[in-house]
């Protein structure tokens, strides 16, 4: 359907998304051993007190791998529902209204639980 | 021509249910399950920063019928996804993408989750126990 010259000047539908797909596979190939480590942790947490749990958080390598998680879950999640948002928003104002928005809201929830972990582990309140 | 008589594809009524789309949509469902799940993540993990009161709540609150349920969901959700998610990083290298390795790779997929859910929530419950 395209003409010789639209090919050639690679004009078309798709005028970006490389980007955003390498970002959305690095992230994902990420989450593979973030989020295994994450959920054994977790169960092996089960029925902890606050205390264990701060202690747990305050050692370099539970800390690390949380923020890890964390900038990658976050990153991923923002690429992910931006597709959403794209595949179901159809006017143009309203798409960039909700990635707008989207993208400040994981941001912003990002730095929370990072700001969280970083508190925790170099022992903040409580 | 008019446009408006002509059917519209994907045309889903039509469609028999089949695993490969049904799976595909879960993806979709559980990505976004996740990312409601990452609020509870950074709740707690806000909660453990602020002190006991605040932790409490969310201890509180994952103990109850409905914190239980969601956890649930958000375990089957995230071992559904990363399970899936794998599949689609081997279809992104070019492989397993004909109709046996599509259907084989679903069932494995399944398979897989039913496994890591069920032991996640095992040992969950018998260290909670004891």
């Amino acid at each position: 359907m395209r003409s010789p010259l639209g090919r050639a000047m690679g004009l078309g539908s798709a005028k970006e998304g490389l980007d955003h797909w390498w970002a959305q596979r690095i992230t994902a190939v990420a989450l593979v051993p973030l989020s295994l480590w994450f959920t054994s942790a977790v169960v092996g947490l089960v029925g902890a007190d606050l205390e264990t749990m701060q202690n747990w958080m305050s050692l370099p390598l539970p800390a690390i791998l949380l923020i890890l998680l964390l900038i990658a879950t976050f990153y991923h999640l923002s690429l992910g529902l931006q597709v959403v948002i794209e595949d179901y928003v159809h006017t143009d104002f309203a798409k960039l209204g909700f990635v707008v928005v989207l993208r400040l809201l994981c941001f912003g929830i990002a730095v929370a639980g990072i700001f969280a972990v970083v508190s925790i582990a170099v022992g903040g309140t409580s | 021509m008019r446009s408006a008589d002509r059917p519209l594809s994907p045309h889903l009524q039509v469609y028999r249910w089949q695993l490969t789309s049904v799976l595909s949509i879960l993806h979709r469902a559980a990505g976004i399950v996740l990312g409601t799940g990452t609020l509870l993540l950074v709740w707690w993990l806000v909660a453990a920063a602020s002190g006991p009161e605040a932790f409490e709540g969310v201890e509180n609150f994952l103990g109850s019928w409905l914190g239980l349920l969601l956890l649930f969901g958000w375990t089957v959700s995230l071992f559904y996804h990363l399970c899936n998610g794998i599949r689609h990083l081997v279809w992104d290298t070019g492989h397993a993408l004909d109709l046996k390795s599509t259907y084989l790779g679903g069932w494995m997929v399944v398979a897989a989750t039913a496994v890591l859910t069920l032991a996640a929530w095992v040992i969950g419950i018998s260290r909670w126990v004891s």
